[in-house]
Order: structure tokens, then C-alpha cells, then sequence
């Protein structure tokens, strides 16, 4: 596996060779420096971390400008592993968007925008109540029954309520990217990535 | 490192603190993918109320040929690669409307008939009328 850090810049769309109108996502990929290199010998796997987008000296904990150093490279906002990278990289070395190239499927991971408070219908995909008339009011969306009465006498651990939604890790898979910018560090990518414009993404392939 | 000057205050610090900075570096990076989005082809300078004629290829199993659609411009949507107009003709007495995407490689040419005067960017209002009351004034 190989991949690269990115932000994702927002949507667009473009046209295909057969003229149709194509969604796509336009990601600033890179360029991400190789902060550590890890071993079967060291770490009893073989990965290596990137590192990608500046931060700020100031901003920076010694700790992490001590581990950016050894890289010979400023400190850094955010770092990401790829197990068994396919392209040979060395320590300080700088990864850039032509890795990829046009028309391979990657996968995109994000952090989805955060949804707030929702109920079932909208965290879970539940249908809500019966219908609208017959003197029904109110529950439309509600959630339904709870469990069974006497026996367990509780409501079982783990049952699908209203909640927090959104904001969480989410991959998505065989995405195309239909066109690779170098010169500008950026890929387009076939349909929409996890997350708000400006979210830190990581793109695998 | 992106073709612009590195600034001070750059895209990298906390995005709340220089949000209208980071807006105008994003729409740069928009900018240059859209560069590359957008085929080079000219398209004539038209605007709401215009009447224009849009010649655009249609495929029928392995057939292709050419269809045309003349009407008034209603509205022209969006910017950059996904630009949309929509033009609005009467057809045998029932209003059709179709909303053609600006940079569609199935548009051959765009002719531009009339430059009509109207003082909305959006001229929906056109829907309601009919007859002499929906002439729009040439130019």
C-alpha cells in the first residue's frame, strides 16, 4: 500500500470522454515529508509516517519539534502511517502527488462533518412510526419499541437511540482519481470525500 | 510551494483565526484545478433575457446528430467548471425549459439572436406571463 496526506479543497465537476457531467473533488495532496521509518527489525512491522501542512514554530511542543528534526524538517500539523509502503523512501524525504496516477481507485479517509443531536430516522435509517393519519399524531419519527416487558425488564445495552452523529473516522473505498495535478499538488477525484472543505484527508491506494 | 507568495499569516495556522485569508487561498487552489476542468472553447458573453440558440449533439443508439433549442435566457448559474444556463422557449403553447451545463462538450455552438433588456439577474417572473406581456425590449 502506498497513499499520501491531504486537504480536501471542495467540489467541482468536470466531463468525461463520453460528455457526461462527473462529480469530483478536488484534494491539495502533499507534499508530506517521511518523518520515521518503521522496521520488522524495530517496530516488528514495516510502515512509514508522513508528515504534511506546516505548523506554526510557536505552536509546536518540543517534543514534537524533536521528532520532526530528526527528519530535518519543521514541525508539522499532521502525520498519518502507511503499513508496507510501495514506493522506497528514505528518511526526510519528501512525498509528492505524482505517486498516484490518473484513472487508479484509491480510498479516501476523513472525518465525517459533524450531524449534532439526531434522532433514529436520520443515525440509524429507522422508519419512524406508522403514519401520518387515523388519529396518529407525533410519531412519525420516532424511535419504536424499546424491547420486550417483564422479561428483561431493562433495555438492552447497545440499542440504537438519538445521539451524537457525524464526526467520526470514515473510509471510502474505490474512489477514481481522474486527474493528478503535480505542479499544483492537487488530485481530482471521482465524487464527494468525508468531511468539511479544509479537513485534513488520508488517501490510500 | 502552490504559485503563490508565502504569507505570513499562512493557510496552515488555525483556520477560525484567518478564515477570510484561508477562503481566498482555497478559491486559488479552486481556481487552477478549475483551469484544467474548464475545456478551452469560447462561449459567447450572453445574460438573462437574451435570446439565444444552443446547437447541441444528442446520441440515439450508435446515431448521433445535431438538435437545436432556441429560447430566453432565464438564468445563469454557478461559476467556474460547473456553470449552468437555463433558456425557456414556447412549444406549441406549453413553456419548456432546460438548463444546459456552459462547458458541456455535447454543445457544438451557442448563438446569440437578440440582446434583450431586462433588469433582473433572474427573470422567473417570465413564467407567469404570456403573450404581450412576456416581450422582453431589444437592445
Amino acid at each position: 500500500m502506498s497513499g499520501i496526506l491531504g486537504k480536501k479543497i471542495g467540489m467541482t465537476s468536470m466531463f468525461d470522454t463520453e460528455g457526461k457531467n462527473v462529480p469530483c473533488t478536488v484534494i491539495e495532496a502533499g507534499p508530506c515529508v517521511v518523518t520515521q521509518v518503521k522496521t520488522v527489525e524495530t517496530d516488528g512491522y514495516n510502515a512509514i509516517q508522513l508528515a504534511f501542512s506546516e505548523r506554526r514554530e510557536k505552536s509546536a511542543t518540543n517534543a514534537l519539534k524533536g521528532h520532526f528534526s530528526k527528519a530535518n524538517t519543521s514541525p508539522k500539523r499532521k502525520v498519518g502511517e502507511f503499513k508496507d509502503f510501495s514506493v522506497e523512501v528514505k528518511l526526510g524525504d519528501v512525498v509528492k502527488c505524482d505517486i498516484v496516477s490518473e484513472g487508479i481507485f484509491c480510498d479516501v479517509i476523513g472525518t465525517s462533518k459533524g450531524k449534532g443531536f439526531q434522532g433514529v430516522v436520520k443515525r440509524h435509517g429507522f422508519s419512524g412510526v406508522g403514519g401520518a393519519t387515523h388519529g396518529q399524531h407525533n410519531r412519525l419519527r420516532a424511535p419504536g419499541s424499546m424491547g420486550a416487558s417483564s422479561w428483561p425488564s431493562r433495555v438492552f445495552k447497545g440499542k440504537r437511540l438519538g445521539g451524537r452523529m457525524g464526526g467520526d473516522r470514515v473510509k471510502l473505498q474505490n474512489l477514481q482519481v481522474l486527474k493528478v495535478m503535480p505542479d499544483q499538488n492537487l488530485l481530482i477525484i471521482k465524487g464527494a470525500v468525508p468531511g468539511h472543505n479544509g479537513s485534513f484527508v488520508k488517501v490510500e491506494f | 510551494m502552490f504559485g503563490f507568495p508565502e504569507r505570513k499569516n499562512s493557510y496552515y495556522c488555525r483556520p477560525d483565526r484567518n478564515k477570510k485569508q484561508n477562503e481566498l487561498i482555497k478559491m486559488d487552489l479552486m481556481k487552477s484545478a478549475q483551469e484544467v476542468l474548464i475545456p478551452a472553447k469560447s462561449v459567447p458573453v450572453f445574460k438573462s433575457g437574451d435570446t439565444i440558440t444552443v446547437y447541441y449533439k444528442i446520441i440515439e443508439g450508435n446515431k448521433e446528430r445535431e438538435q437545436h433549442f432556441q429560447g430566453v435566457v432565464l438564468q445563469r448559474k454557478d461559476t467556474g467548471a460547473t456553470q449552468t444556463f437555463t433558456i425557456r422557449k414556447i412549444s406549441n403553447g406549453i413553456g419548456v425549459e432546460r438548463i444546459f451545463p456552459l462547458y458541456s462538450p455535447k454543445i457544438t455552438k451557442i448563438e446569440v439572436n437578440k440582446k434583450g433588456v431586462v433588469r433582473r439577474a433572474r427573470i422567473f417572473y417570465l413564467r407567469n406571463i404570456s403573450g404581450k406581456a412576456a416581450r422582453i425590449e431589444e437592445k
